[in-house]
């Protein structure tokens, strides 16, 4: 048989899920293993106990100096921010985004500069954001609204575009106004779109507010892992990295769970 | 099947072999890498090393060394702690609390100068340090500058309870003073020259008033140093001889504080302010001096207990105790079964004796 049509049982297909995930523990353990055994107080690849150890002092033991738990503390400051500057984001892309896909003349007004702003690269922004907005949290919110919020724009009004036109004239000939078409024929077709583009950018939202955290902050899982990092601290950095890669997953399985629920009509081809 | 389980093999070995290729094992050998940053303290290693006084020292030694400069002061001292440099420019503090504490052993061959106010508390609207109180701080956390903090705050009765700190990067420190929110500071230089010309900024507190506690370092694993002597001694005499040309009034001396100046971002002028801000050991002798003396037991056991106190010799260290320092003449501070930092005047000495 060709490698084309050859297809995994259902047990191997688990297994193989699970492989790259088992190679990558186990060459860590091998790693950390040897360069335990030349010096026992290495920090770059603690042994496992070291980890565990380290997950539960920052999780569940309150720090000294400031009674909070600091894996929750930073987790909350982070996903608040996180989600302030995602909820600006798809508000605005939901706006404007709609405004370009569907007039003429606002096209012709926004299209250009908001294509032309979204190739500003946002981080080489940080230093002028920090003067103007300060180095509290509004600069840190923006960043992210920066760095997302072009890019939802560009591609809801893209998909908006994309509508066939017959649907629009079809609209008009029932006697449909601007609003009620943008109400009724296109803001249907296209939140669906914004969903999945928002699940797109939940990893350049969270660069954005590493980035900004590294900068300035008392709180927060970027601000943790680059405190710690002048310590060369990874018992702190490895779980902080794995938590914040499990958060991003948990976002990005919500917000598709959410559109399948809110618009079911948007996974017609992909019902299986 | 079997061909997946070998390709998985393969995969495995490949990867195991990655990780074994880390840690550097010391042995008699011939080439070294040595690490270092922009600090005003430091700057002769780059121009030792764009001048050919490394290429020097290094043939007469017969082995080669290679210096690097970092822009990232953490990440050269990391780079270090992790194997892949011998020698590395650090402070006293870091070289305890990053690569002793992760256990390599480290010792101090060439004590550089000190930070006689170089570092500096900055407050904005507010004249004495006692203003600082119930103020933001923006500092980089456990950095010398939040150890200055603390030794700043206990010489006016107050601690670390009194204020509030928050993190910020160091090449932010002089916009985010002009930011509104900003109004209480702790950076070093060449940022701080640049701050306290704002308008508004007083300096409260700097280096000057705790003399000889932060100190500029030339670290080296312990273990290259002991199976390579020659190493140590190179190292020193790259530095008293550029040293002896920078801190030279003639004209030889001037391009070279000219030429450092501009490798740091300013001119010579601007580099001789921070000079003045920094003593210097130009002469071996000088540092000989100051290793040997009684001070540096007490700086060092002011800096392991800021360290201790923030959590910073290990999660589980019981005490400051945990790692053990020895000073010179073999006198050690701490954990006498656990020495990971060693002041040593062997190299300085030589280089006063003349005996490279």
């Amino acid at each position: 048989m060709r490698w084309i049509n050859r297809r995994p049982s259902r047990g191997a297909t688990l297994v193989l899920h699970c492989l790259p995930f088992a190679l990558l523990i186990v060459a860590y353990l091998i790693g950390s293993a040897i360069r335990l055994e030349a010096n026992p107080n290495d920090k770059l690849l603690p042994s496992l106990a070291t980890l565990a150890d380290t997950v539960n002092r920052m999780a569940f033991q309150p720090d000294p100096r400031t009674g909070d738990y600091l894996l929750w503390s930073d987790t909350a400051a982070s996903l608040w921010r996180l989600f302030a500057g995602l909820g600006i984001s798809t508000a605005l892309a939901l706006v404007i985004g709609l405004l370009i896909g569907l007039l003429p003349v606002m096209r012709a007004t926004l299209a250009p500069f908001i294509a032309f702003v979204s190739m500003v690269p946002p981080l080489a922004l940080l230093p002028i954001l920090f003067i103007v907005m300060g180095l509290g949290e509004a600069s840190k919110i923006a960043l992210i609204v920066i760095g997302v919020a072009p890019i939802l724009i560009r591609d809801l009004s893209l998909s908006a575009q994309a509508l066939p036109r017959e649907q629009i004239v079809k609209a008009e000939t029932l006697s449909a106004s601007t609003w009620l078409i943008g109400l009724r024929v296109v803001l249907p077709q296209v939140l669906p779109r914004l969903l999945t583009s928002l699940r797109l950018q939940l990893g350049p939202a969270f660069l954005f507010l590493i980035a900004a955290e590294a900068i300035s902050a008392d709180s927060g899982l970027g601000y943790r892992i680059f405190l710690v990092r002048r310590y060369l601290s990874m018992d702190v950095i490895f779980p902080y990295v794995a938590w914040i890669t499990l958060l991003a997953v948990i976002g990005d399985r919500l917000i598709d769970l959410a559109r399948r629920r809110v618009f079911p009509w948007s996974e017609l081809e992909g019902a299986r | 099947m079997t061909m997946c389980r070998r390709t998985a093999l393969a995969t495995l070995t490949a990867l195991a072999v990655l990780a074994v290729a880390g840690p550097g094992l010391a042995e008699p050998k011939k080439d070294f890498k040595v690490a270092w940053s922009i600090y005003v303290g430091w700057m002769p290693w780059g121009y030792a090393a764009d001048t050919g006084i490394v290429k020097k020292w290094a043939d007469k030694y017969g082995i080669t060394i290679e210096v690097t400069q970092f822009n990232d002061y953490v990440e050269s001292i990391n780079q270090y702690t992790a194997g892949a440099y011998d020698a590395v420019t650090v402070t006293n503090m870091d070289a305890l609390s990053i690569p002793s504490a992760g256990g390599v052993d480290t010792t101090a061959v060439i004590v550089g100068d000190f930070s006689a106010g170089n570092d500096a508390v900055i407050l904005k609207d507010g004249a004495t340090l006692a203003d600082i109180k119930g103020r933001n701080v923006n500092l980089v956390e456990f950095s010398v500058s939040h150890y200055l903090l603390a030794r700043a705050l206990d010489s006016v009765g107050m601690s670390e309870q009194d204020v509030k700190v928050v993190n910020t990067a160091d090449p932010d420190m002089v916009g985010a003073f002009q930011t509104p929110d900003v109004t209480a500071m702790v950076t070093w230089n060449p940022m701080v020259s640049e701050i306290v010309k704002l308008p508004g900024a007083t300096k409260v507190f700097d280096s000057s008033q705790i003399p000889g506690e932060i100190i500029d370092l030339m670290v080296a694993n312990t273990q290259v140093l002991a199976d390579n002597p020659d190493f140590g001694k190179a190292l020193a005499g790259i530095w008293y001889d550029t040293v002896t040309v920078m801190a030279s009034d003639t004209p030889e001396g001037a391009a070279a504080r000219a030429a450092m100046g501009a490798a740091s971002g300013t001119d010579q002028a601007g580099f001789e302010d921070q000079l003045a801000a920094t003593k210097l050991f130009a002469k071996p002798a000088d540092a000989v001096g100051f290793v040997t003396s009684p001070d540096l037991s007490k700086t060092m056991d002011h800096v392991r207990g800021f360290l201790f106190d923030k959590g910073l010799l290990g999660s589980g260290a019981p005490s400051a105790d945990v790692i053990g320092i020895e000073l010179p003449g073999g006198a050690v501070l701490g954990d006498t079964g656990n020495v990971k930092l060693r002041f040593s005047d062997t190299y300085m000495k030589l280089a006063a004796d003349g005996a490279l």
